[in-house]
């Protein structure tokens, strides 16, 4: 079945960890711009919910990093951080082992993705779910781009993972929803933890919304360390939403800088193309 | 030096309850499995969070550390720019300092630019 969901959104583990220390207004409009997303993934039937992370050294480190991964397992369990930092209950996840490999085996046909037959969710991932499927009802296809431990895969190649993934998620019988994960500009647990460029991040949803590869693609790594930081690296993520979008334009429906998030908390969604119900 | 070594048990401990436990039984039995030197020793023993950072610990290992030793988050930072005061510049890895206002003061600046929209 065609693509069913095509969205991006935060996943500071502040949100949930220290979501009394934002500003109350703030928090509450960003929650139901959550409630809304789940809303509308739960609108389109979805079987499945890819989604596509930065993850922080839960599952992959720098013995053996790969640049692009998929989970293939029936069940997941997260969040790994501890319960009361991220004050997230630890649960297991619902996934699909066979949907994976019928996923991964299209992914394969352009791009040499890892696969992975355990994988811990991190704040990546439990954080949005927290909000979208609070009853972890939904199963869940992880995949993971390096954003964390250079060198990184190059945009170009972010891009190219996310039209793979629409290609295979088109390809199987299922309806697929996708969505990917980050932050904008950030600089994450360290010192300058708060710190936000808010001009960068809006250009960058304008190209994002626009959905102008182009324009997307021309970020070097060294621009995007010093406008954004490493936390930056991330819009990987965002970008191979876009190309999962196949064209298809981007509303941005909340974009907001919280410092004690550490990030533009920021959710959007791309207009796919109406498809048979 | 050997960052990756640091990084590697930090990893380990954050994701493995077993190495949590033998850390805390025998933690000096965990050390010795790994390639490290007295100073990454000390820093990890003591622990000197500040120090891990400018030693050049990513953040996204060394915050789940700090919480394993239940350091709370405003602590957590400030223990990385004491580090910075004490140590000097970050060392090794992918960090660099950029004289960030501080999340108070960035508050209230996107608090009176949300009052005057």
């Amino acid at each position: 079945m065609p693509l069913v969901y095509c969205g991006a959104c935060s996943h500071a583990p502040g949100i949930t960890g220290r979501a009394e220390r934002a500003d109350t207004q703030t928090r509450q409009a960003l929650e139901g711009a959550f409630r809304r997303m789940g809303d509308d993934i739960r609108a389109t039937g979805p079987d499945a919910l890819v989604v596509i992370a930065a993850e922080h050294f839960a599952n992959f480190f720098m013995n053996n990093m790969p640049a692009f991964a998929i989970g293939m397992a029936d069940s997941y369990e997260g969040p790994i951080e501890d319960e009361a930092f991220l004050r997230i209950r630890r649960t297991t996840v619902p996934g699909n082992r066979d949907l994976s490999r019928r996923l991964i085996e299209q992914v394969m046909q352009t791009v040499d993705v890892a696969y992975a037959e355990e994988w811990k969710f991190d704040h990546g991932i439990s954080v949005p779910l927290h909000f979208l499927t609070p009853d972890y009802d939904l199963p869940i296809v992880p995949a993971n781009i390096n954003c964390q431990g250079p060198p990184l895969a190059p945009l170009a190649r972010a891009w190219a993972f996310g039209e793979a993934l629409r290609r295979a998620a088109d390809a199987v019988p299922e309806r697929i929803a996708l969505i990917g994960t980050g932050g904008l500009s950030h600089w994450p647990a360290t010192p300058d933890s708060g710190k936000i460029n808010q001009e960068w991040d809006r250009e960058f949803l304008r190209r994002w919304s626009a959905n102008d590869r182009e324009a997307l693609l021309s970020y070097t790594d060294a621009e995007i360390y010093r406008e954004a930081g490493q936390g930056g690296f991330e819009i990987r993520t965002f970008i191979a939403a876009a190309a999962a979008a196949g064209g298809a334009r981007g509303t941005v429906d909340f974009c907001e800088p919280v410092p004690i998030f550490a990030v533009s908390c920021t959710l959007g969604s791309f207009q796919l193309r109406p498809t048979a119900q | 030096m050997s960052l990756y070594q640091v990084q590697k048990l930090i990893y380990q401990l954050n994701r493995d309850p077993r190495t949590r436990q033998r850390y805390a039984d025998e933690c000096d039995a965990v050390l010795g499995e790994y390639d490290l030197t007295p100073e990454e020793i000390g820093a990890l023993m003591k622990p000197d969070i500040g120090l891990l950072y400018v030693l050049g610990v990513n953040g996204q290992l060394l915050m789940h550390f700090a919480a394993l030793h239940r350091i709370e988050w405003a602590d957590y930072l400030e223990r990385m720019r004491q580090g910075l005061r004490e140590h000097g510049p970050v060392r090794e890895g992918v960090y660099a300092t950029t004289g960030y206002e501080g999340v108070a003061a960035h508050d209230a600046r996107l608090k009176a630019e949300r009052e005057t929209r």
